[in-house]
């Protein structure tokens, strides 16, 4: 069959020829493709100092996004539970009390809501699921912990505050979908 | 034996024994940084500027990693190995003439500990002993790993110290002593050995690949096999022990060779200098050259891919044994005909 | 007087650890002591002044020869429990013919107490000077005669390698 790629090595197992079984031309050609090598400095991104800029449509950790008035969007219907395929969000729903308006946007919120991020595959179905605009998924990064349960996000870590909003802008205009 | 002559070779010993240890120290950061740089990255920066903090902070946390003794060790003999390994390898520079004579309170002071008359053989002994810690490590710890490691080392040695006893010979024969001082004599200036024997330079590299278990020779510990090789079941200082006379080997090895084959301190020219300056000149010389070297070791760790094991034995047995032999009569020819009297009898 | 102390420590150490070979319980400490005790050796060789024979005493027989014992002992992973239990008049037997061979031993070197002892200093045979020119001179004929007995040994281990291949094939 002809080969589409034109990369193809046909391997052959003849004796070496006495060139080759010196060894040492081989050798230094070797040496000199590494010697290449020794003034070139390829990619490097030093980390903390210089941080690579994500593609727009970066998938980190999430967020759980307040109104202009600053009320949490949820109101725990567990859309995003059911359409999670690893499993990672749990919920608990609450009825809003009297006096309560200005945090919760609905009469039902999520009194518990947690992420396991060891579970989460960062799919963004969650974000497709939810009818309310709750839950997005932001180009911020899950940070290292040393304990497994560190790891399962409540809402203090994944509400956002009402002096601290996370910009989703981002990644919400680009490409086909906008909303 | 006056007090003064103590007090110079202690100090010397002393020297001797801290440079070893902070240029093998030091060869672990190099080493990062050369195969960084062979592969298109920058290596260790962090600690220090350019990372030069680097073998510090790696000795900290070698002490500082729990010391493991697996519980069906040979416990004496688990502990010993290392300490071997270290040991032997530090014993050679005793030997080495590090430079030429320093004039400094009105003695002439030789940059060497002691002197043999049967020099090369001192650093042989030293060479075939050195695999002791190896084995003796790998069988203690009681894992079929470090078993492998521990017999492919004792192995390679045995075959590699072969070509490389003959190569040596081979020099000896051109100086006519086992002498270290006499050979590095006989280079004056240019006149080094390496340009009459490149044959035997590149055996005897071989070989000095083979026998510090450097790549492309590591198979008493080659990863990909033997997780470790002979020193899987090692951890912490005992570990540390083992990796770093690997690199105090090295060092010793580029001196010899450096000695041997390069002339050891002498450079072209050096008629035009004496006493102190000569002295000082001739250790940066000879520095510069055991560096060169030691890069040239790293150079080849991370351009050669690892023999097979048959390979390595077909090498050493019927490659490097009978060129050597061959370079070795070849050798013995020329002499008794430059000499005269091969014709004259 | 320093080398009569020294060789009194060499000799004591020497002793020990050749006991050590036969009494250790483990084969690989056996030869890790035989090891010692060749060390212990080339000690004595550098007391009388024999440094040629002390370091290749030291590459031959410690650096080779033993590395191929410990390597054939390790192959074979000998442990305590594995060896088979030798019966107790075998052990009677051993001992009684080692204790003999030892009279005859010492009857044969009682005699050669009497001998002058050989002055270290004064002879510098084993220098590798001296050596070298007392090998190939007086004993030029001795000396290659051994060569040849070296090389039909090797000659021989070499036939034996190719013969098995050819039953192989």
């Amino acid at each position: 069959m002809q080969s589409l790629t034109n990369r193809k090595k046909v391997v052959s197992d003849k004796p070496m020829t006495l060139m080759e079984k010196i060894y040492i031309p081989a050798i230094v050609g070797g040496m000199w493709i590494t010697f290449k090598h020794l003034m070139r400095r390829g990619n490097t991104v030093k980390y903390p100092e210089q941080i690579r800029p994500f593609a727009p449509v970066y998938r980190g950790m999430h967020v759980l996004k307040r109104d202009e008035k600053g009320r949490e969007n949820c109101t725990a219907c567990g859309l995003c539970a059911v359409a999670c395929p690893a499993e990672a969000i749990t919920m608990t729903a609450a009825e809003r009390k009297k006096g309560e308006e200005h945090l919760f946007r609905e009469e039902k919120y999520a009194a518990v809501y947690e992420i396991n991020m060891l579970r989460c595959i960062f799919c963004g179905l969650c974000e497709e699921a939810c009818p309310k605009e709750a839950i997005f998924l932001t180009d911020r990064l899950v940070p290292t912990e040393f304990h497994r349960d560190e790891f399962i996000y409540g809402k203090d870590q994944l509400v956002e505050l009402v002096d601290n909003r996370i910009d989703i802008t981002k990644r919400q205009h680009t490409g086909k979908r906008t909303k | 034996m006056d007090l003064a002559f103590i007090i110079e070779k202690t100090t010397l010993i002393v020297i001797i024994f801290l440079l070893s240890l902070v240029i093998a120290a030091y060869s672990t950061y190099f080493e990062r940084k050369v195969a960084a740089w062979f592969q298109d990255r920058i290596g260790p920066d962090r600690a220090g500027p350019f990372g030069l903090l680097q073998p510090i902070a790696d000795g900290v946390k070698m002490f500082m990693k729990e010391d493991f003794i697996p519980k069906h060790a040979d416990k004496w003999l688990f502990i010993i190995g290392p300490g071997i390994t270290i040991f032997v390898a530090l014993i050679p520079s005793i030997i080495i003439p590090w430079g030429p004579p320093l004039e400094m309170f009105g003695r002439k002071i030789a940059l060497q500990v002691t002197n043999f008359d049967f020099g090369i053989l001192f650093i042989f002994g030293a060479l075939s002993v050195g695999v002791y810690g190896i084995m003796i490590g790998g069988w203690a710890s009681n894992n079929k790993y470090s078993l492998f490691g521990a017999v492919r080392a004792s192995s390679q040695m045995i075959s590699y110290e072969l070509a490389m006893g003959l190569s040596a010979i081979t020099i000896i024969m051109m100086t006519g002593s086992l002498d270290l001082n006499e050979i590095v004599a006989k280079q004056h200036g240019m006149n080094w050995n390496v340009f009459y024997q490149p044959v035997c330079f590149v055996i005897f590299f071989t070989c000095a690949l083979a026998e510090t278990n450097r790549a492309p020779f590591d198979l008493p510990e080659c990863d990909s096999e033997l997780i470790g090789g002979y020193h899987t079941e090692y951890s912490s200082m005992k570990l540390g022990l083992y990796l770093f006379s690997e690199y105090v080997s090295i060092f010793i090895s580029s001196a010899l060779i450096a000695v041997l084959f390069f002339g050891g301190f002498n450079f072209p020219g050096m008629d035009y200098f004496t006493g102190n300056t000569l002295a000082i000149i001739g250790l940066l010389v000879f520095f510069t050259k055991i560096s060169f070297f030691i890069f040239v070791f790293m150079w080849i760790r991370w351009t050669l891919p690892r023999f097979r094991f048959d390979q390595l034995m077909h090498l050493g047995w019927k490659t490097l044994i009978p060129v050597s032999i061959v370079n070795l009569l070849i050798t013995g020819l020329v002499i008794a005909l430059y000499e005269g009297w091969f014709w004259s009898n | 007087m320093i080398t009569d102390i020294l060789t009194w420590i060499l000799g004591g150490l020497t002793i020990g650890s050749a006991l050590m070979v036969v009494l250790s319980n483990h084969p690989i400490r056996s030869v890790l002591f035989l090891v010692i005790t060749f060390f212990f050796i080339s000690g004595h060789y550098i007391l009388l002044n024999a440094q040629f024979l002390a370091i290749v005493n030291i590459i031959v027989y410690a650096g080779a020869i033993m590395v191929l014992f410990l390597f054939v002992l390790m192959l074979l992973n000998l442990s305590a429990e594995g060896l088979p239990k030798s019966s107790r008049y075998l052990t009677l037997g051993s001992v009684i013919i080692g204790g003999l061979f030892f009279i005859v031993l010492i009857a044969a070197l009682k005699d050669s107490l009497h001998f002058e002892a050989l002055n270290p200093g004064s002879n510098s045979v084993g220098l590798v000077q001296n050596l070298g020119k007392t090998l190939f001179s007086k004993y030029i004929v001795p000396f290659e005669v051994s060569s040849i007995l070296f090389i039909s040994a090797m000659v021989g281990a070499v036939m034996l390698a190719k013969r098995e291949k050819h039953i192989v094939e």
